[in-house]
């Protein structure tokens, strides 16, 4: 009698649980670390930034009940295929080998990849500036493979951090030499009070393959209804303005190319 | 005397893993071994091999060094939580309680990154001898790694020092043993013997700590399995792989420490 | 040292509140993660004392996997898998995925760890209890679960008190690797904190302070209790 009791009570809870979980919010996904100017916390926790306003802009248009989830960046994509979250939104660019596992959305912004050096370094941003110095990039990302790819036997070491902030605190402790990373969120650092080190010394050299064609949002495989409603939200908030009247707040030009 | 002690022991071993319900489930395990090789994605293991066994170099050598370099450091801790006066005890001990009551991830990081913060302010450190070596992120890890095992091993020697029967200090003093010999000789083997089992235990947490590193920039076995993941999300393959690896690992170390045991007289106690 | 104290603030834009939000959210991973794996551990104490020996290997097997293999490989692995896991039988189900927050699979996975932990810890205690008292209870006719309850827990609990201090202690402490995972925690909004304002040493600190002081709270506590279990039991200090 108690363990039948205890049975239905439980799958009452488990019921509840899943009803619960089936209201439709979306959860969209960022790297749960300071990416400013995309993303950063403050100090009570609330989440804000240009992606994030994005994020939101869409999903305003789009009429969607979205919820910024923050996760761990380097399990981001796992997180999407356990469904923990519904849809990326966290600067990840639009590679061939991620594409295999996700799809991906529209792009939404397109920005090179630029390398940062301690100011007055000459150090330039091709094999012969990188030769045998100590190049930071972040795990997961566009910017490692093309490290590895480019640089493997070129810089003396690549050291891969698992947050952007790390080997950016790195730069500025003087422990690595350079750090090639996304130009805006570099521009973003060497403008903030500690980036008065260093500088950014230039673009390297493109590379679509590994590099990407711009950044989009991420979704599960074969989720086209979301993907779609996303494109449709991206190309909203493109024609109507409101994309325009968020960059503005954040950067000088516009940092959508097709 | 010591070797025909884990002859035995060795045979005892093997006559218990052959009863029938073991070999069962040794069976068992070996088919699950093979479905595992056979239906899951190993496509990765070629081209990051060389990357693993580097990475399992790392592990080991980071162990290895922290242990010897821990312990060294672990003894005059004890003991001076064990008969020292109090201006050397009270500093032992809060060292002791400092690194046993915070996480050793919190530790490493305020190494590494606190260290970091401050280089910007005293240029001076570029200049000097030790920068290449304060760029690089071994040392913060080794540092940090030893200090927290120094602080674990000095609560378990002060306990190993304080079990010595005080009569046979007392007999190597009346017998006119000068301290230094009275240490080396009587003291300090007989409390590392009764600490023996501890610290095997302790040496295989030692190990499990050794991750930790890797959120440091130090590319060891765990971060060379997350590099598999974020190069090619594989999830599950390289996780198991690195499971079997420190097991294997932890293995050698629990049958080196009863080797170890075994040689000495048999402690009764 | 002005500016420090702003930092650490509980209002905005100090994150002295933030800190301490993370503090509680350890701690409720680690008290539930330490029930849960105290319950695990009692099932499994009694599986490997008085379970048939198939039990017995395979609660060998378990606590030797989780004793050797490192934390953070296990919070991976238990992760992911019991999401999947999850998630697969709510497929069976018809359901969408369920939603696990973080403190929940925090629990799920350092419980699971500190489960193997107890199982030895429980083992032993019960192992110490004097036979006499066993045998006694058993001559009585007492059932065996009102001999668990009345002759057994009680007996065993001082003996288990050292351990299972020492085991919640690594319980709390644990809670920080769940930062490498994401979940939202105090090491984990100690690192935010420290990565939005560079202020890396006044941050480490402060948390390196926070366990400090549960650890020597902590301490406390499990003395009083050890005291209570030992109540009535021959001590070496004769009264």
């Amino acid at each position: 009698m108690k363990l039948k009791t205890t049975l239905t009570a439980g799958a009452a809870a488990l019921a509840l649980m899943t009803g619960a979980a089936m209201a439709e919010t979306i959860k969209v996904g960022i790297a749960a670390e300071p990416y400013p100017p995309f993303a950063a916390p403050d100090s009570a926790g609330n989440w804000s930034g240009w992606e994030v306003e994005i994020a939101n802009a869409i999903c305003e248009v789009q009429e969607l009940d979205c919820a910024i989830t923050p996760v761990a960046w380097d399990g981001i994509i796992p997180s999407l295929m356990g469904e923990q979250i519904d849809v990326i939104m966290a600067s990840m660019s639009i590679t061939e080998d991620r594409a295999k596992q996700i799809d991906f959305t529209d792009h939404y912004y397109k920005t090179p990849a630029v390398i940062v050096t301690a100011k007055g370094s000459g150090i330039t941003p091709d094999d012969a500036g990188l030769n045998g110095k100590i190049l930071g990039v972040q795990a997961s990302t566009t910017h490692q493979a093309y490290a590895q790819k480019h640089f493997e036997g070129v810089a003396g070491e690549i050291r891969v951090y698992q947050t952007q902030d790390e080997a950016n605190q790195d730069l500025y402790s003087g422990r690595i030499d350079a750090v090639q990373a996304d130009s805006i969120a570099m521009a973003d650092f060497v403008a903030s009070g500690i980036g008065d080190c260093c500088e950014i010394v230039g673009a390297v050299a493109d590379d679509v393959a590994v590099l990407g064609q711009g950044v989009g949002g991420g979704v599960r495989k074969g989720d086209d209804a979301l993907r779609e409603t996303i494109n449709e939200g991206i190309a909203k908030i493109l024609e109507n303005g409101t994309y325009d009247e968020i960059t503005k707040n954040y950067f000088s030009t516009t940092i959508y190319s097709k | 005397m010591g070797t025909a002690r884990a002859a035995v022991a060795s045979q005892l071993m093997i006559r218990a893993m052959l009863i029938p319900r073991r070999l069962i489930m040794l069976g068992l395990f070996a088919a699950f071994v093979v479905w595992c090789v056979v239906t899951m994605d190993w496509s990765w293991l070629p081209r990051y091999a060389p990357l693993a066994l580097s990475g399992l170099w790392v592990t080991i050598w980071l162990l290895v060094v922290t242990i010897i370099l821990g312990f060294t450091l672990a003894v005059p801790l004890g003991l001076a939580q064990a008969i020292g006066p109090w201006y050397l005890a009270a500093p032992a001990r809060a060292f002791c309680t400092v690194i046993r009551g915070t996480p050793l991830l919190l530790q490493i990081w305020l190494l590494y990154y606190g260290l970091g913060s401050l280089f910007p302010q005293f240029p001076w450190i570029r200049e000097s001898e030790l920068w290449p070596y304060l760029r690089q992120a071994w040392p913060y890890a080794v540092l940090s790694l030893t200090l927290s095992y120094a602080g674990y091993e000095g609560e378990v020697m002060r306990g190993a020092f304080a079990s010595v029967q005080k009569g046979q200090i007392e007999a190597a003093r009346a017998f006119g043993m000068p301290p230094r010999k009275i240490f080396f000789r009587i003291w300090l083997p007989q409390a590392i013997r009764s600490a023996l089992p501890t610290l095997g235990g302790e040496t295989i947490l030692q190990l499990k700590a050794t991750p930790l590193v890797a959120t440091i920039t130090i590319v060891e076995l765990y971060a060379v399995a997350g590099r598999v993941r974020q190069d090619t999300f594989i999830i599950y393959e390289p996780l198991l792989l690195l499971a079997a690896g420190y097991l294997v690992i932890a293995g050698v170390i629990t049958l080196g420490f009863r080797w170890i045991e075994g040689r000495g007289p048999n402690m009764s106690r | 040292m002005e500016q420090t104290l702003e930092l650490l603030s509980l209002s905005p834009p100090g994150w002295g509140a933030n800190l301490l939000r993370g503090l509680v959210n350890s701690i409720q991973i680690a008290l539930g993660a330490f029930g849960f794996g105290l319950i695990i551990g009692f099932f499994g104490a009694m599986g490997k004392l008085y379970g048939s020996p198939w039990v017995r290997d395979l609660l060998e097997v378990y606590t030797t996997v989780v004793r050797a293999v490192p934390e953070l490989v296990l919070i991976l692995i238990l992760y992911y898998a019991g999401t999947d896991i999850l998630n697969n039988i709510a497929g069976a189900f018809g359901r969408g995925p369920i939603q696990i927050n973080g403190v929940a699979a925090g629990i799920w996975v350092l419980g699971i760890v500190q489960g193997a932990y107890a199982t030895e810890i429980l083992r032993g205690a019960i192992r110490a209890i004097p036979p006499g008292q066993t045998e006694a209870a058993r001559a009585y006719g007492m059932p065996r679960d009102l001999m668990a309850r009345r002759v057994t827990i009680p007996a065993m609990t001082a003996f288990a008190i050292p351990g299972l201090a020492n085991l919640w202690l690594i319980a709390t402490k644990d809670t920080a690797l769940l930062a490498v995972v994401g979940f939202s925690e105090l090491t984990l909004e100690t690192r935010q904190a420290a990565q939005t304002t560079r202020a890396y040493f006044t941050f480490f600190l402060a948390a390196g302070f926070l366990y400090l002081m549960v650890t020597l709270f902590s301490g406390v506590i499990f003395g009083r209790i050890e005291k209570w279990a030992r109540r009535g039991q021959p001590s070496h200090r004769s009264s």
